[in-house]
């Protein structure tokens, strides 16, 4: 169970028209595990997907799947299927149709086809729609039956690129719960494809951060919102205050010319490093108590909190609060030891 | 405003479609002094055997066509986009070449003394008539209307979206799999225009029979041509083929269209 289902080793991919898409890509997928792989667009997420899906072949590298080496199988021979992104579904075939495609393809018998594309049309509630267009169709209800159509054919892995980002956000919502659901049900390794942090956050059982061709950090998502490993992490899953600092000792870390404590160590001493430390962990004091003082810049409602900017120090401070300062007054800042983050700098070209 | 835009293309349709449309059919029953008759239509039955190599001809052309230029449509069409528009140059170079010149062309390359020929007397084999041949007409057919099916054909496959082809791939189709499946149904409306391009003025020609095929080898085209240019001089009878013809022509894409409509659901999607 434990053993990694798909490997990744050292996979580059470079394209004529471009530099490294990815550099050494290294992952180990387990079984019956919702993976995503998030990052911004360009990090080389998609074009990973596709040579899990065999419709890119890595430049460098080989994938493995159950300890088979596939590297250079076409996507007919994988038992993976693919959600794509704008769903390509056959604009020549209806919904019963598409869906049992793969299933005519694999030569099952009629009345299985049957049973099974039933089974699928239930599941994704379209039951009575067989003979429909797929054009007739709304973006939400193409998108499932392109799920059912990869589904049918029981493959051990699903690939998903990005399949929910033609959705408004309600249906998108929606969406997210169904596809943890199904995957959860059919007990099948998904893959996911995504920009969108809070879909990976929702959805996974490990979010693999990647930018520039690289994989940044790889976890649980609270180990990724927790510990985020380095800044760009940290900024790109959740908001987050982004300062230098300099760890001038164990648990105790200098921002802004102001000493404070922290939990981390092992940093040597004066080493400069990023420091992070969320908004919702800010808290705003009166200033005559704090250590960072500022004016309270803009109040902006959200809902659920406020989201406010303190200037600081020339640093303008994210603070997210369930109650409201007012703008132009003075404000101090106070967070918690456990709540500051410490990375080492990453190097400024990624 | 509509309509007011469309008032002078209504106008020239009406004055050179519709209009010689009635003239044609006004000579086909009439006598030359201008009495009704259904002789020349009814004559027309004595060329029958001529009418039946003219569609055999086109037909025969229509297919070669679509075996040669729908493998090379889908190649070009899977070629990256700069060398696409290259190569779709290439297929039209030789209509920028002037018709007569592109079929005569093939006379002094098919001919007895021909290039062919002539090579291979070089190596010791008797010459081969080729030339004022059936398989010659066919040949020009060939050449000469082979873009036309190339064009509809690369139109509608560069539109068919890549991963449409992807996602067949992906539930199971191998490549042979993949063009029957998919490619295939949704280039349906390039097969028909294709056909439709390259059968009507394929079954109507009469300068390719002519330079190509010799005597023995006419076509409803030369027949028609003959009637008013030739020593048999009787437009009306010209006429009444021509309505035949044309009623020939109106039946075999009504009968290519209903192809089409089973799968008209199909075609809503390019």
């Amino acid at each position: 169970m434990d053993t990694a289902f798909i490997q990744l080793k050292n996979i580059t991919k470079t394209f004529e028209t471009d530099k490294g898409v990815l550099n050494g890509i290294d992952l180990d997928i387990l079984q019956k595990q919702f993976v995503t792989l998030l990052g911004p667009s360009g990090c080389g997420k998609t074009t990973t997907l596709r040579i899990i899906g065999g419709f890119e072949t890595p430049t460098k590298g080989k994938v493995y799947m159950n300890g088979k080496d596939i590297t250079n199988l076409p996507p007919y021979l994988r038992n993976v299927n693919t959600v794509f992104q704008k769903y390509a579904l056959f604009p020549h075939l209806n919904v019963y149709e598409n869906i049992a495609f793969g299933l005519k393809i694999k030569g099952v018998s009629k009345e299985e086809i049957k049973t099974r594309v039933t089974g699928m049309l239930d599941m994704i509630n379209l039951s009575g729609r067989e003979k429909c267009s797929i054009n007739a169709l709304s973006g939400g209800q193409q998108q499932r039956v392109a799920i059912a159509r990869s589904l049918v054919t029981r493959p051990e892995v699903l690939l998903l690129d990005e399949p929910l980002g033609a959705l408004d956000l309600k249906l998108r919502k929606g969406m997210q719960l169904e596809l943890k659901n199904i995957q959860k049900k059919l007990g099948i390794t998904f893959v996911y494809v995504t920009h969108d942090q809070e879909e990976a956050l929702t959805m996974s059982d490990r979010i693999v951060v990647m930018n520039g061709g690289v994989i940044q950090q790889s976890g649980t998502p609270v180990d990724i919102y927790n510990e985020p490993v380095n800044a760009f992490v940290a900024d790109f899953i959740g908001e987050s205050n982004i300062m230098d600092g300099i760890m001038t000792k164990d648990f105790e870390v200098e921002i802004f010319g102001k000493k404070f404590e922290c939990v981390d160590k092992d940093f040597g001493e004066n080493t400069p490093v990023d420091v992070v430390i969320r908004p919702e962990d800010v808290r705003i004091v009166s200033s005559a108590d704090a250590k960072i003082c500022g004016v309270v810049e803009s109040v902006i409602f959200k809902g659920v909190h406020y989201e406010m900017t303190v200037r600081a120090d020339g640093f303008n401070w994210l603070v997210h609060s369930t109650k409201a300062a007012e703008v132009g007054t003075k404000a101090g800042l106070e967070f918690d030891p456990y709540d500051i983050q410490i990375m080492y700098k990453t190097p400024k070209s990624l | 405003m509509k309509k007011i835009a469309a008032a002078p293309y209504q106008l020239w349709m009406a004055i050179f479609v519709i209009v010689p449309l009635f003239i044609v059919a006004y000579f086909a029953f009439t006598t030359d002094s201008g009495a009704f008759t259904l002789e020349n239509i009814i004559k027309t039955a004595d060329y029958a055997p001529i009418f039946a190599r003219s569609i055999g001809f086109a037909a025969l052309a229509t297919v070669i066509c679509l075996i040669i230029a729908y493998p090379l449509a889908y190649i070009i069409a899977n070629m990256s986009k700069n060398v696409q528009s290259t190569m779709i140059m290439i297929v039209m170079l030789p209509m920028w070449m002037n018709f007569l010149l592109r079929t005569y062309a093939w006379q002094t390359i098919i001919g007895n003394n021909g290039i062919i020929n002539n090579l291979l007397s070089m190596v010791g084999i008797e010459p081969i008539k080729m030339l004022n041949t059936s398989g010659a007409v066919i040949l020009g057919m060939v050449y000469d209307y082979i873009p036309f099916m190339i064009l509809p054909l690369y139109t509608v496959m560069a539109k068919i979206d890549k991963s449409i082809m992807e996602a067949a791939g992906d539930l199971g189709c191998n490549g042979f799999q993949s063009i029957l499946k998919v490619t295939i149904p949704l280039s349906m409306p390039g097969i028909i225009s294709g056909i439709t391009m390259v059968f009507v003025p394929a079954i109507s020609t009469f300068i390719i029979s002519k330079m190509l095929g010799g005597s023995s080898n006419l076509l409803i085209g030369d027949l028609i041509e003959m009637q008013f240019l030739g020593t048999s001089y009787n437009p009306n009878l010209g006429a009444g083929i021509s309505f035949v013809l044309m009623v020939i022509i109106l039946i075999v894409m009504a009968f290519i269209n209903l192809i089409d409509k089973s799968d008209q659901e199909e075609k809503v999607i390019i």
